[in-house]
């Protein structure tokens, strides 16, 4: 059971990634962006994180993800002009080769001795992540916090309009 | 043994992801695209991060998840702030246009 | 096995049954908002197909499933046809962790009147809901047509905005019940109105339950904030290019999304299911009483009837209700239908004055929507949160 859940889910993350990089409209690419983060919230379920599951679907796919589709469709970007797939012809071979050897170090460093079994870890909820975040990493809490505050005026600044 | 993924999948969907998102950020010129490839980046080390977590049967990669979205979210907010104040003094998103300080 | 089929057969039977409540329900809200509006302006509403308009909705749903489907030629056509189930799957999506009320024995299996308690409850709907951004804004979108797009853009900037107060707002009652279970948060509240999160714990939360109201019109895209279906400036908004049952779809969704507010609304701030007073007072008669009192109404206008038709239909109603006000009184029904009764009867008020308002006030202007959340919900609800979570710390020992 859980394999076959892992297995959907990891296929259409994978299908939607490449269909992220190959659509040249931008909202398709956004769309199907918007398919990997609900399919890693499922993987992440799958792993016992509830809390990080919640968060990315509300956080990346709620409210970054809409602010991209709200751009695009406030710039009216049209799709990104073809100059031609040249780069496919060493690129494609080469990421496969890439990503085989990537998979097969992974095989290697991490021996199937550990299993993921749903349920085989239930310190993700948001009591645990809350009392985590206010004890051990309170100062990195607080310096996003600023992090965010930097990020709001500097947004508001780049996005005003012009005083006379 | 129907029941178990090895843990190795995932840090292997993990990696084929990041590739990915890296392919999306060297191969694509619209701005908004190469961005979204970067957030398909997180994405992927978010996984691996969360993955760990299992692993070590400990809350922290999930806090790193967390701090990274929080940082994912600063980004898009400044990021799109930008795209808009590019498109609006040049009217195009191809990155390889934006080359004024070229010469 | 045995358990597994009867888990699975239980939870498709509760799916099914949820599904049509909520069907009927949804064509019915549209039937009641039609009649109230129209006594608000003293007018009749509908009155034709049924005895008072009563099978309005079946004439509506025949008259939506047999009209042309039209497909424009110029819209982008995946992203159209995705729009409208995105919007009603995220719709119907959220009633799925919402409990009704306590467990149920029917014969010998003793279930929760809920499809599923997620301990992140809270969370999911959340979630789901920020989620439902997307069929309206692709709606525009893909129409390719400037008012749909400008009605898209409109609403997906209202509800981004307004998510913001309305999270904020959740959070304050959340502090108090401590936990994000929807199931645990009624449970918490039991025991009278006193122990309500409206009016319970170290801060009563009425302010958040007024943002979050008021954030709930924005949401579900209601008058006063309705401004991506302004008629008269944006044609019909997102679904100007939609018709036939791809028009139910949007429409459909926008009514099961006042609900799902509405039963939130109900569940965090008004006790969920729960009575409000207990039942050694007497308030296990109450729906007796509202039931007989309506039959006694009906009873009453059947005898002296104002025209002809309600002269047989009247005293048809009045002996329902009477009916039903006997059947509340069965002590084998009375452990699930009278904390049904409560969260219905909850629902239904908000889900009243959410058609009140609609009757009554006029629309903003844009700046001015914008501006109410940014200058004022925002930081009123952040301040009510920090207060609650002051006294709360301070409390509890």
């Amino acid at each position: 059971m859980d394999v076959i859940l892992f297995l959907i889910f990891a296929l259409i993350a994978v299908a939607c990634a490449i269909n992220v990089v190959v659509q040249t409209h931008p909202i398709s690419s956004a769309l199907s962006l918007v398919g990997v983060m609900g399919s890693l919230a499922i993987l992440y379920l799958l792993l016992g994180a509830e809390f990080i599951a919640a968060a990315q679907v509300i956080v990346y796919a709620g409210a970054i993800m809409v602010l991209f589709v709200f751009v695009i469709m406030l710039l009216n970007a049209g799709a990104e002009t073809r100059k031609g797939r040249s780069y496919l012809i060493p690129g494609a071979p080469l990421l496969i080769v890439f990503l085989g050897l990537v998979a097969y170090y992974v095989q290697r460093m991490f021996p199937s001795s550990t299993m993921v079994r749903f349920g085989g870890f239930t310190g993700g909820g948001p009591k645990d992540i809350g009392h985590a975040l206010f004890t051990t990493y309170l100062l990195p809490f607080e310096v996003t916090s600023i992090l965010i505050l930097v990020a709001i005026i500097g947004a508001i600044v780049l996005a005003r309009k012009e005083i006379e | 043994m129907m029941n178990a993924v090895p843990i190795s999948w995932f840090l292997t969907l993990s990696a084929i992801l990041f590739a990915l998102g890296v392919a999306g950020f060297l191969f694509r010129r619209n701005i908004i695209t190469v961005f979204m490839s970067i957030e398909l980046m997180l994405n992927a080390v978010n996984l691996s991060f969360v993955t760990f977590s299992y692993q070590h049967k400990e809350v922290s990669g999930h806090l790193f998840t967390f701090f990274v979205m929080v940082v994912a979210a600063a980004e898009a907010a400044v990021g799109l702030a930008i795209i808009l104040t590019v498109f609006k003094g040049r009217s195009t998103l191809n990155i390889d246009d934006v080359n004024s300080m070229k010469n | 096995m045995q358990l597994l089929d009867s888990f699975i057969f239980i939870t498709l039977l509760k799916a099914a049954v949820v599904f049509g409540v909520l069907m009927t329900t949804l064509a019915y809200l549209q039937w009641v908002e039609r009649k109230v509006i129209a006594h608000v302006q003293v007018r009749p509403g509908p009155y034709r197909v049924g005895p008072h308009g009563l099978l309005q909705p079946v004439a509506d749903i025949i008259k939506l499933l047999t009209k042309e489907d039209l497909l424009p030629p110029y819209v982008n056509k995946p992203l159209y046809l995705l729009a409208p189930f995105l919007a009603i799957s995220m719709a119907l999506l959220s009633i799925s962790v919402i409990p009704f009320g306590p467990t149920i024995q029917v014969g010998p299996v003793t279930t929760w009147m809920q499809l599923t308690d997620l301990n992140i409850g809270v969370l999911f709907i959340l979630a789901v809901s920020s989620m439902s951004v997307y069929g309206i804004a692709l709606a525009g979108w893909a129409s390719n047509n400037k008012y749909a797009l400008i009605g898209g853009l409109r609403s997906s900037a209202q509800m981004i905005s307004y998510e913001l107060p309305m999270s904020l707002a959740i959070a304050a009652p959340l502090l108090i019940s401590n936990t994000l279970s929807l199931r645990q948060l009624v449970e918490a509240q039991s025991g009278g109105i006193f122990n309500w999160n409206i009016l319970h714990g170290p801060f009563p939360q009425v302010i958040s339950f007024i943002i979050f109201t008021i954030a709930a019109f924005a949401e579900t895209n209601r008058v006063p904030f309705d401004l991506p279906e302004a008629e008269n400036e944006l044609v019909a908004g997102f679904h100007t290019e939609y018709s036939s049952m791809k028009f139910a779809s949007f429409f459909m969704a926008e009514y099961a999304n006042m609900i799902t507010v509405s039963a939130m609304a109900t569940l965090l701030f008004l006790g969920g299911w729960m009575a409000p007073w207990p039942a050694a007072w007497g308030s296990s008669l109450v729906p007796t009483a509202i039931f007989a009192i309506a039959g006694a109404t009906a009873l009453y206008h059947g005898a002296n009837a104002a025209r002809k038709r309600d002269k047989l239909t009247l005293p048809v109603f009045g002996i329902i209700f009477l009916i039903i006000a006997g059947v509340f009184l069965l002590p084998m029904v009375q452990s699930w239908l009278l904390p049904l009764f409560w969260f219905a009867g909850k629902t239904g008020a908000i889900l009243f004055l959410f058609i009140w308002v609609r009757a009554t006030l006029p629309r903003f202007r844009y700046d001015q929507l914008m501006g109410f959340t940014w200058k004022f919900l925002f930081p009123v609800a952040m301040l009510n949160l920090l207060v609650t979570a002051f006294l709360v710390a301070w409390t509890t020992k």
